[in-house]
């Protein structure tokens, strides 16, 4: 036989052989997508989350903390013949939440974990932790959350929840991942750079059941999580509670300040929402709850609602005449009721009194004569020249722009220009017959709550401040940012809030703020403001600081919709101001009235 | 010259040397492929597969030494008895079997634990080597290729009815060997067509292309047809209208006569990324595997995607993926060389033979150890479905290992009594 037959099975043999070794050669040494897939199978990326920042009150007393939640993670390429019907049951949800959960999942990625189930409570972990085993492909990821020791201060604090998409296409550091949690307003929204600390990754090697087979390449990539510095706030946690108790079921501010210093003690906002609704598995259900809430508790009222200053501007008012020496101390103006009403006091007023007794017609004419000079012969270029330069002293009080607050969304507040009354009038002349309501306090003017207090604090100070803040301690520094150290001066020499303060001491002593500002041990002194807000009641506002000397409290206070000044306003500020200095009230009466709530007669 | 030296002078070292290699090296990746550094092993350990493995290979020398010392005559004459007692075994085993993995292809014997399948092939062997050798066959003759093809499907119809297909399949590649013995190349190539034509049907979607492919290369045969008489131009006809009927057959085949697994394979192998996590997953791992080894390798235990368990049955079916990803193209270079050394040896140990028994016999150990390395290696590079069959002397396994020492050793001993055989 000739050897045809036997050459054709070696050949046979020699190209099965040389087929395999082209193969091979393919895809082990011309495609490197093998090389990566391999490691795509082993190497798992275990991120370390930072802990976030925790935030003291003044004292050292926590008020923000983390709270350790579990997810339930999955990774749908490890999922294999699980009873869905058992899982279903002990996650609670059903079997078609369970297909599209899943689908998410897969859609993310076959072979990372992704969220499947949100912040699972301890409650549930304990429930569920001895079944997890029955179900391959899941797993608990722990994250912290944020707690609230108290149910005050929301709004200051802000809430920290997941990255949202915008956020994500705005991070063009790519810092932030999805899932990722970041501060969404108040302070946990301006410190979050400070408080979120930084992640971490280590990359393990995981066999096909996802049992860890130790790190990859001994950890040559890994990167330790850094925790988030801590916040020392300038918040004091028991009259802060005191305050949201007394603004309970009322609609307003109050904004409480350390006049040496800045330091905000107390920031009220009524109404406001317990910060722990906003934390954990319930977040998304409570937020839609508490965003189309009419009563708007996520309006953060100190720096965002903005009202006209009422009487209390008269004290600016006759701070920037005294300074432009148009009056004096002694200036007498005799109350005719003309262009304006007053209330009823005596037939005319000395400075002092006019304040005390907040006469309406005197401070017209106090601002008549800072803004009509007789520098031009034309009453309108005169009031254009007047009122350049008054807008200037009453800038320098930290009115018509933010102040600089360390919370986001702060309003500006309103101070008439001539570019302002140009735009109004739509460049026809006016003159100072035209805006004089402003001179009150009332027209265009318009103020927030937080400008108010740092005005008391201004007054307190004798005529400088700094600028409000809630944080005085980053981290370990010991300092609050460096614009908080910088002291502000108003355009009105020191000498001439000496009247000021005693105007305010007067007001508490005999004037409108005698009957429920007046404290017995503590020399207060304060002003009374009564907003007009037509159809409804007045706004009630009143500021006011103590001790007269060496003051250690700014307040300001505002009560939507509750009458004069005098009545809701003034009793808070006392009650506060008593809360910080002596511990509590002497006077349960003014308590209770403020917690009853009806100021309207 | 007493018969001890006989052996030893006259046996084909080459191939002893080709063998132990193999084995050996198979015994090192068995160990590689589950190797756990934390666990601080030992390749001896026989709680490991290593351990057992290496059990297996000494005792297999004794089976050597007796298939050395037994008389070279005894294979020819016993060849049917061997052949009748192994389909007993293969009956019993039917009826009477431990179930692994889906196949109930297990006897027990005391402690001991049997796969006859895997010394049917030495018997069928025996068998097909000894009816050939016999007087008045004639390979041209229908009635004895009926009788040739009985001897063979036999143990494979029994190994199918165990539900182990794979190592049924092995039962085919006799057909080499006829031809090498003289029968038409037509059923070869009729073979070799119809597997193409079959996987031509699943990669084009479209069946219509087939068709008119197949209509054109009738007309073009008709056309260059010298002599165009009626019987020829029927003939291409009839040819043209078969193979679209296998064509319209293929979607019946996979659908109804398949199993779902089994179409599986065969999916995963002409599209394993279709479903990489469910029936693409083997090949898609396995593939992995090989292709992260690179040139070089990633070097002895020191892969990641075998021993953490990514690739399944890693140290029987897919042992190859071990050599493909610590060794790389160079290791799989070495080990498919020796593999190929050792089936051209065979061959030419096969063809110095006088003697149509022991030629036969030869051919059979080739074309066996050639089927199951060429479908081995296929499936785990992706060439070939996923069938479960053994890497010879390499994949874990005691019944595997013997079967093949078994098989290697009867030639080699007859080899070694070549001189002595008269040429009928």
């Amino acid at each position: 036989m000739d050897d045809t037959r036997k050459n054709i099975i070696q050949l046979i043999v020699i190209v099965v052989a040389a087929t395999f070794l082209i193969k091979l050669f393919s895809i082990q040494v011309l495609d490197s997508k093998y090389a990566q897939a391999a490691n795509s199978n082993i190497i798992h990326e275990v991120i370390e989350y930072p802990y976030r920042g925790l935030i003291y009150d003044r004292n050292g007393d926590l008020i923000v903390f983390n709270t350790p939640q579990y997810n339930l993670t999955v990774i749908p390429k490890d999922v294999k013949k699980i009873d869905t019907t058992k899982f279903c049951e002990l996650f609670q949800i059903t079997r078609q939440e369970f297909v599209e959960k899943l689908e998410m999942a897969k859609k993310f990625s076959y072979v990372q974990p992704s969220i499947f189930i949100k912040q699972l409570s301890n409650k549930d972990l304990a429930k569920v932790q001895d079944y997890l085993v029955d179900f391959q492909g899941f797993d608990i990821q722990a994250r912290t959350t944020r707690s609230y020791a108290s149910p005050v201060l929301a709004n200051a604090l802000g809430y920290v929840s997941e990255v949202s998409k915008r956020q994500l296409e705005r991070d063009t550091i790519d810092y932030y991942r999805q899932g990722d949690y970041i501060g969404q307003s108040g302070l946990e929204s301006f410190y979050e750079k400070q408080l979120r600390g930084k992640r971490g990754v280590h990359y393990v090697i995981k066999n096909v059941r996802g049992v860890e087979k130790g790190v990859f390449d001994e950890g040559k990539y890994d990167t330790l999580s850094v925790p988030g510095q801590n916040l020392v706030s300038t918040i004091d946690l028991t009259l802060q509670e005191y305050g949201e108790s007394l603004m309970a079921g009322k609609s307003g501010s109050i904004v409480a300040i350390e006049p040496s210093s800045g330091e905000i003690l107390s920031l009220v906002s009524g109404p406001s929402y317990d910060p722990n609704l906003l934390t954990g598995k319930d977040y998304s259900q409570n937020f839609s709850l508490i965003s189309a809430d009419t009563a708007k508790p996520l309006f953060n009222r100190p720096l965002m609602a903005q009202y006209r200053p009422g009487s209390i501007f008269k004290i600016i008012q006759a701070l920037v005449a005294l300074q432009e020496g148009v009056i004096t101390r002694q200036t007498y103006i005799p109350c005719i009721m003309v262009p304006m009403k007053c209330h009823y006091h005596g037939p005319g007023e000395t400075l002092i009194g006019a304040i005390t007794n907040s006469c309406n017609p005197y401070f017209y004419n106090v601002m008549k004569r800072v803004v009509n000079r007789g520098i031009s012969e034309s009453p309108f270029e005169d009031t254009r020249l007047g009122l350049e330069g008054w807008n200037q002293h009453v800038k320098s009080f930290g009115l018509g722009s933010p102040l600089g607050i360390d919370l986001p969304n702060e309003k500006t507040g309103l101070v008439p220009s001539v570019a302002y009354y140009d735009r109004a009038y739509d460049n026809r002349p006016w003159k100072y017959s035209n805006i004089y309501s402003i001179a009150i306090g009332e027209g265009e003017n318009l103020v927030v709550p937080i400008q108010m207090a740092n005005f008391a604090a201004i007054v307190a100070n004798r005529g400088y401040y700094y600028i409000p803040h809630l944080v005085k301690s980053i981290g370990d520094s010991g300092q609050p940012l460096p614009q908080y150290t910088e002291k502000h001066f108003t355009t009105v020499d020191s000498k001439y809030f000496d009247i000021a303060v005693e105007a305010m001491a007067n007001v508490v002593e005999s004037g409108t703020g005698q009957y429920r500002a007046k404290l017995k041990d503590i020399e207060v002194c304060g002003k009374t403001g009564t907003v007009q807000n037509d159809p409804m009641p007045d706004h009630s506002v009143f500021i006011a600081f103590a001790p007269k000397d060496n003051p250690k409290i700014a307040v300001s206070v505002y009560v939507e919709d509750a009458g004069q000044g005098a009545r809701a306003a003034a009793s808070i500020a006392s009650l506060m101001i008593e809360k910080y200095l002596l511990g509590g009230t002497e006077r349960p009466h003014i308590e209770e009235y403020v917690k009853k709530g009806e100021f309207l007669y | 010259m007493s018969g001890r030296d006989n052996i030893t002078n006259n046996i084909d070292w080459l191939t002893v040397i080709l063998f132990m290699s193999i084995a050996f090296l198979g015994w090192l990746n068995i160990f590689a492929a589950v190797y756990d550094e934390s666990a601080n092993q030992s390749i001896f350990d026989m709680t490991l597969n290593s351990g057992r493995q290496l059990f297996f290979m000494a005792s297999s020398i004794i089976l050597i030494i007796a298939i050395m010392v037994v008389d070279f005559k005894f294979y020819d004459t016993f060849a049917y008895i061997i052949y009748g007692v192994v389909i007993f075994l293969l009956i019993l085993v039917v009826f009477v079997a431990r179930e692994i993995s889906g196949a109930n292809s297990w006897l027990e014997i005391g402690p001991l634990r049997l796969q006859p399948s895997e010394f049917a092939k030495f018997a069928t062997a025996l068998a097909v080597a000894k009816y050939m050798d016999s007087a008045g066959f004639r390979m041209d003759r229908l009635s004895k290729q009926i009788v040739l093809f009985i001897i063979i499907g036999l143990p494979a119809i029994l190994i199918i009815a165990q539900g182990d297909t794979g190592t049924a399949l092995v039962y085919s590649v006799f057909v080499l060997v006829f031809f090498r013995e003289g029968m038409s190349p037509m059923l070869l190539i009729l073979g070799v067509a119809a597997a193409i034509i079959f996987v031509l049907t699943l990669l084009v979607p479209n069946h219509l292309y087939l068709y008119i492919g197949i209509a054109a290369t009738a007309a073009v045969i008709i056309l260059f047809i010298k002599k165009r008489t009626f019987k020829k131009i029927g003939l291409v006809l009839a040819g043209a209208l078969i193979i679209a009927g296998v064509i319209r057959s293929v979607d019946y085949v996979i659908s109804d006569v398949l199993r779902p697994h089994q179409q599986n394979r065969i999916k995963a192998l002409i599209n394993p990324d279709a479903d990489p996590l469910g029936y693409g997953w083997n090949v898609t791992q396995s593939k992995i595997a090989i292709g992260s080894g690179g040139f070089a390798g990633k070097g002895f235990l020191k892969g990641t995607q075998t021993k953490f368990d990514f690739v399944p049955e890693q140290s029987t079916d897919f042992i190859f993926c071990t050599i493909g990803e610590e060794h790389g193209w160079f290791g799989s270079l070495l080990t498919i060389s020796l593999f190929v050394t050792l089936i051209l040896r065979i061959i030419y140990i096969s063809e110095r033979q006088k003697w149509r028994f022991a030629r036969v016999y030869g051919y059979s150990v080739a074309c066996i150890i050639f089927f199951h390395f060429a479908v081995n290696i296929g499936m785990t590079i992706g060439l070939f479905p996923v069938i479960g069959i053994p890497l010879p002397l390499f994949s874990y396994g005691g019944s595997s290992l013997w079967g093949f020492a078994i098989l290697v050793f009867i030639l080699l001993k007859l080899d070694s009594h070549r001189m002595q055989v008269l040429v009928r």
